[in-house]
């Protein structure tokens, strides 16, 4: 079973609600749910579309064919036909739409007439098309009205009781009309499983990992990560302070860190070109700072609401100077749980600026999960707090140290001064101009901090085959359909992924020569949502190694299985 | 107890005869009468001549850059509102590149004190014209004279609501550390404009050319009318007041966080064994 359901209609007319019941529901009985958004940048109108797509195994992609069409406008209807697969049906209120298809595949089903009928209100129209929904798939209703006494439970049980009458009218009237319905949907016995985006991981992984202050101006897509940790602020301790601007939030949260908090910020790909005067900062002062880059098309606004990887080597050389950073772009939202972790342990541990970069499509796609493993993350407190303090005499911010790593302490906590500077600086933090100091602190700050970060670094992960014939190669939200991908090619060839989550400092190949697996392909291919292969150019910068071919996709829209697979099938019969 | 010795920094680089100097001084003096010792202080400065004060005394310091004091200042009270924070800077700093910033402090009222050395020009890149710079004065970059209006601090910050609005004169310490301490001990974003000549590239706003404007705002102004204040805060040309302008008792953004109502940010323990029942939300 892996059928796909797309809800279309314009902004407003609550897709969202529809699809978002629907993945729940679909979670909580057990089975694997892949969904993606697809907007507009406007609050009403226009044209957008919400897609599930679910499975008893393991998905992680969209599809292009679409099995169940919930169409909330006629526009829908004429864009998305099309991808109707073979047993698809379309669902559509003709009376609401005013127009009436006798075609094959059509299914009428009166929303709003049933929602007055059940729940008193046309308002309930959409649970009427959820309840529909389960009731074409054969499914059952319970889960749906648990969701529903959930989401309804602050405004009393008169509209709870309404909404479940509405869902059950939905579900009722569909299971008489769609005799042509042939969907079969197996029993749910599996534990339900976890439903979580992107930027949600994100910003629970922040949680989690201590963040105590963060500082944003409000940018598509990584605003969701802010409402993340503002949903959670009176319970957990969180400061959210929305700033005037990106240059004025770095430097908040740099604040932050520098009196003693956990400290994050983000922002997408023009926000953050705002905050790079903040970063060599963040650098300069060796203020720790994890900073959530989550990309849009650009260049300028670019396209708003979809997807790109397209800042990876400006997020990689940004900031006047020289300086360490640490650079991690999950490809899941359960890594991006557990990277945001790792970025906080990192950026406190050598006192630098790491980043999450992430973009549109992972932080807005859903994916289940059995779980998030807690037991392995990193909660160590690098500073040092007042106890730490008793018994030294003289403190210095930037000590000279072996490693280049100086104890950082919380101002105020004791006698000692704290002092940091955006001028070059000697140990005690006071500026200065000598050029023996100069060397001394570049040689802390960068050259022996970064063999040390280095070694932190995990190498690219390896799927499919070992002794591959065809390596693909991506970095970030590109893993799910590359994944897929090899699942599907693995039948007809000995193939492979290669997944960077970690990019910079480059992986070192000591821990796993993927530059070995490399060198005995046939073909090996680089797979970016950018127009000029900037991780392709990384790579070939740190290694020496050049990709035989890239794929390259650059309309604002993700990978879908089928095109990227297509795409794959028409290099290997070039070979 | 501390004393003026405890607050003894590095030796100054600045020229001889700058205003700043009774600027550091009294800014001592008035911490050492307030009983505030070193480390219980924050001073965040951005770039220029005045940015450089911190490290001429003794204080936690954050030097960070050029327009971008406020922002640092504030990110360090929302951590630790028990952490006093002067933040210091020239008039190119914080109405120039720091203007956006400033506007918003103004509007959190942010408990962080501004002290403002405010030269009318640009010292450390040797004599542009500032924001506050007079209109039609000639420099090396405005051959026509400075062409923009000069921006009015007071005014602005009357406008604003800013809950203490002050201006001081380096030529009259005495007045000028009551000024001080009156914003230190203020609860709110203070203002403190303080009119400092720059003896090497302000050769028309001099210690003459202020000595014999400024005046001491007297009792019978009452700070706390705001229509009085904007009307006050208009004066410059042949009358410059100097002292409290304005004030009001607004609730500070500190105050305000019911995350940060008991206990500073940075002294909440955290535990992640709580926040593990978060994963149980997303099934």
């Amino acid at each position: 079973m892996d059928y796909t359901i797309r809800i279309g209609g314009e902004a407003g007319q609550g897709l969202q609600t529809i699809g978002g019941v629907l993945a729940k529901v679909f979670s909580r009985s057990g089975f694997h749910v892949f969904t993606h958004q697809d907007y507009m940048s406007r609050i009403r109108g226009g044209h957008n579309f919400y897609q599930i797509r679910f499975s008893d195994k393991e998905v992680m992609s969209s599809r292009e064919k679409v099995d169940i069409l919930i169409a909330l406008d006629l526009y829908t209807i004429e864009t998305h036909k099309g991808t109707l697969s073979e047993k698809g049906i379309i669902i559509y209120d003709a009376a609401f739409i005013k127009k009436v298809f006798n075609s094959p595949g059509f299914l009428n089903i009166p929303f709003e007439e049933i929602a007055v009928e059940a729940g008193g209100n046309r308002i309930m129209a959409n649970t009427v098309a959820t309840g529909a929904v389960l009731g074409i798939l054969g499914m059952d209703l319970t889960i749906l009205e648990d969701i529903i006494r959930e989401r309804f439970r602050k405004k009393g049980e008169d509209i709870t009781g309404k909404n479940i009458a509405s869902a059950r009218a939905g579900f009722d009237h569909a299971v008489k009309v769609c005799t042509m319905c042939d969907f079969t949907v197996p029993e749910p016995g599996a534990p339900p499983l976890m439903l979580i985006n992107g930027n949600e991981a994100t910003g629970l992984g922040a949680l989690m990992s201590g963040c105590r202050f963060y500082a944003a101006y409000p940018m598509t897509p990584s605003t969701g990560i802010m409402i993340f940790l503002a949903s959670k602020a009176k319970e957990y301790g969180i400061v959210i302070e929305q700033a005037e601007d990106e240059i004025s939030a770095i430097n908040m949260a740099l604040g932050a860190s520098f009196a003693g908090t956990r400290a994050m910020t983000g922002s997408s790909g023009g926000g953050f070109a705002l905050m790079v005067e903040g970063l060599s900062l963040a650098a300069m002062t060796e203020t720790p700072i994890v900073i959530a880059e989550v990309q849009r098309p650009g260049p300028a606004t670019g396209l708003p609401t979809r997807t790109e990887q397209a800042d990876l080597l400006f997020v990689l050389h940004a900031g006047h100077g020289e300086f360490a950073r640490v650079v991690l772009a999950p490809g899941t939202p359960e890594q991006a749980f557990f990277l945001t972790n790792k970025a906080f342990d990192l950026a406190e541990k050598y006192q630098i600026p790491v980043f999450i970069l992430s973009d549109q499509y992972l932080a807005d796609t859903e994916w289940t999960f059995r779980g998030l493993n807690t037991g392995s993350l990193r909660n160590n407190d690098y500073r040092s707090r007042s106890e730490a303090l008793e018994g030294v005499s003289v403190y210095k911010r930037h000590r000279l140290t072996e490693n280049g790593i100086s104890p950082m302490a919380v101002p105020g906590e004791s006698g000692r001064l704290v002092v940091t500077d955006s001028d070059e600086h000697d140990e005690e933090g006071h500026m200065i101009e000598d050029a023996e100091t100069r060397i001394k602190m570049t040689q802390k700050r960068l050259m022996k901090k970064l063999p040390l970060i280095r070694q932190e670094i995990e190498p690219p992960l390896l799927y499919g085959s070992d002794r591959p014939d065809i390596v693909i190669v991506g970095w970030g939200s590109t893993y799910g359909v590359m994944k897929e991908a090899v699942d599907v090619l693995s039948g007809d060839y000995a193939i492979a992924m290669l997944h960077f989550s970690e990019l910079h400092p480059f992986p070192s190949t000591e821990k796993f020569d993927y530059l070995s697996i490399l060198g005995n392909t046939k073909l090996s291919l680089c797979i970016e949502n950018n127009a000029t292969g900037q991780f392709s150019h990384l790579m070939r910068a740190e290694t020496g190694y050049k990709f035989d071919a890239r794929i390259n996709k650059y309309d604002g829209r993700p990978f879908t299985l089928e095109g990227l697979s297509g795409e794959l099938y028409a290099h290997i019969g070039k070979l | 107890m501390p004393t003026l010795e405890s607050y003894e920094g590095q030796t100054p680089a600045w020229c001889p005869g700058c205003g700043n100097f009774p600027i550091l001084n009294t800014l001592k003096e008035a911490l050492a009468e307030l009983e505030i010792e070193p480390h219980q202080l924050t001073v965040v400065s951005g770039i220029g001549q005045a940015a450089k004060l911190p490290h001429y005394m003794k204080c936690n310091t954050f030097n960070g850059l050029h327009g971008r004091t406020l922002p640092v200042a504030t990110g360090i009270r929302l951590a630790n509102h028990e952490m006093p924070v002067i933040a210091v800077a020239g008039d190119g700093d914080c109405y120039g590149e720091g203007g956006n910033h400033l506007l918003h402090a103004i509007r959190r009222n942010i408990n962080v004190k501004l002290f403002v050395h405010d030269n009318q020009v640009y010292g450390l890149t040797k004599g542009q014209a500032s924001p506050t710079t007079m209109e039609g004065v000639v420099t090396k970059t405005q051959p026509f004279g400075s062409l923009s209006e000069a921006l009015n601090p007071m005014a602005m910050a009357v406008a604003l609501d800013c809950s203490f609005v002050a201006r001081g004169f380096a030529g009259d310490a005495e007045f000028l550390k009551g000024l001080m301490k009156e914003a230190l001990n203020h609860k709110g974003f203070a203002l403190l404009d303080i009119l400092q000549p720059c003896v090497t590239f302000n050769k028309i706003n001099t210690y003459r050319w202020y000595s014999e404007r400024v005046y001491r705002i007297g009792d019978d102004h009452d700070p706390f009318d705001r229509i009085e204040a904007f009307k006050k805060s208009l004066e410059w040309g042949e009358k410059i007041p100097t002292g409290i302008i304005y004030r009001n008792s607004r609730p500070t953004l500190e105050e305000r966080i019911p995350v940060i109502e008991e206990t500073p940010l940075i002294k909440q323990l955290f535990s992640f064994k709580e926040a593990e029942k978060e994963i149980r939300g997303f099934y």
